[in-house]
């Protein structure tokens, strides 16, 4: 008889005292390679408007498409100014911003090659646990063959997939939906 | 490369639905469309990992972190975090916020008319020893009134955020109290379907870990999901 997994409450209203002393809104420590982004946006309910008590969490791979975990055994480098996680709650007027750089790509399911993508968490107050989505990058002809947008039916992918923000080369924007037309895609990860 | 196993899946109605409409708040932020089943894939069996230093020994008393000792009844919370297959998670990052003894966070959000306390922030961390005990020192929250209904009231509680060794573990949720009256009445409780799961959310009164002349102990064990079978080699 194996245990059952605890189950999940939400994050509550005040996180902020529990999980500030771990925000983590820049990824890029010193020396390390490839290709800087911000990425900006919102997370909006039902009605559109934005929350003001979200938190994102990032996970994702270094520029060769490595991350820092023992679980990886690809012959490819680690850096060590980049650990690959994020935490951005975004801030009363709803918005969250993040520095990283672009992943390289890393294997998928039967040796299948993924784009490069972050994978995200986001909790906060009326969500009951945890949403899980991605995000890919604009631009990069490798997400008409990743098997994970795949699985995603064509009219949603875009949910997915950053856009390019005006301003700078590497400003990037992308929305949290939680309902309605344009919600994001959530994956069901069981949890 | 070895094919990366999956986590298994829950239990039915051990977690809970995105949507439940007698906790207000998640009727417009619950996604409305089916979540999408993938395979797992290394982006979800790796997750960020923290090196014990990262906690300070003292982060794990909140009641030490003033030049005074806060208000309220100190209380010893402790457990262990183990898989679904019985394993010890060792070093795993346990992170814990609540309110104060009168039932007031200090956040700016939170306007309760309840006085704050000085010597009390309601915010802790620990590691798991290899054997995935952790422990904290700290005062038993007080209940305080929400808008969700007429005279809706929280149950005590503590916060619980944990991660596990992959992004697939990461866990956050809610610990209460024994003999609490108002667990019963609260929305947010109630959200898990499966009575025995829920009621898994209830701490239990410690003689163990009671300290004499000191402070009653409250264990709570912690489960995060566990592996399925071993991969193949491909």
């Amino acid at each position: 008889m194996s245990l059952q997994a605890t189950t999940s409450q939400t994050v509550g209203p005040y996180f902020k005292i529990g999980l500030q002393w771990l925000n983590r809104d820049n990824l890029v420590g010193e020396g390390v390679s490839g290709e800087r982004f911000t990425i900006q946006g919102r997370v909006l309910d039902g009605d559109g408007v934005p929350v003001p008590d979200a938190i994102l969490e990032i996970w994702q791979a270094n520029a060769h498409g490595k991350y820092d975990h023992p679980e990886d055994t690809q012959d490819k480098p680690l850096e060590p100014g980049f650990k690959g996680y994020g935490r951005v709650p975004v801030t009363a007027e709803g918005l969250f911003r993040l520095a990283t750089i672009k992943p390289g790509p890393v294997p998928g399911p039967d040796g299948k090659e993924q784009a490069p993508h972050l994978v995200v968490s986001v909790f906060l107050r009326g969500v009951l646990r945890r949403l899980v989505t991605r995000m890919y990058f604009p631009d990069d002809a490798r997400n008409a063959s990743d098997p994970i947008l795949s699985l995603v039916e064509p009219a949603r992918r875009s949910t997915l997939i950053a856009t390019k923000a005006a301003g700078s080369p590497g400003a990037l924007q992308w929305n949290v939906v939680l309902q309605g037309p344009g919600e994001t895609v959530f994956f069901d990860l069981g949890l | 490369m070895k094919r990366v196993a999956a986590y298994r899946a829950p239990y039915p109605g051990t977690q809970p639905n995105h949507l439940h409409p007698p906790y207000a708040s998640s009727i417009k932020r619950a996604p409305t469309k089916p979540q999408v089943r993938i395979p797992y894939t290394l982006s979800e069996v790796t997750g960020p990992s923290f090196a014990p230093g990262i906690v300070a020994p003292k982060a794990s008393d909140l009641t030490r972190q003033h030049s005074g000792e806060p208000l309220g009844e100190r209380i010893i919370v402790s457990g262990r975090v183990l898989d679904e297959n019985s394993r010890p998670l060792a070093n795993t990052l346990v992170e814990i916020w609540q309110a104060n003894a009168a039932g007031r966070y200090l956040h700016e959000v939170d306007q309760h008319k309840a006085p704050l306390d000085p010597n009390f922030t309601g915010c802790g961390q620990a590691v798991t020893d290899s054997e995935g005990r952790y422990r904290f020192v700290t005062i038993r929250p007080g209940e305080y009134p929400w808008r969700n209904h007429h005279n809706a009231w929280r149950p005590a509680h503590i916060h619980f955020s944990l991660f596990g060794p992959a992004f697939a573990t990461r866990l956050v949720t809610q610990m209460y109290f024994p003999g609490d009256p108002l667990i019963p009445f609260d929305p947010i409780f109630n959200c898990t379907a499966d009575e025995k799961a829920r009621n898994r959310l209830i701490s239990v009164f410690d003689w163990e870990t009671t300290m004499p002349e000191h402070a009653l102990g409250y264990r709570f064990d912690l489960i995060l999901r566990g592996r399925e079978a071993t991969p193949m080699e491909e």
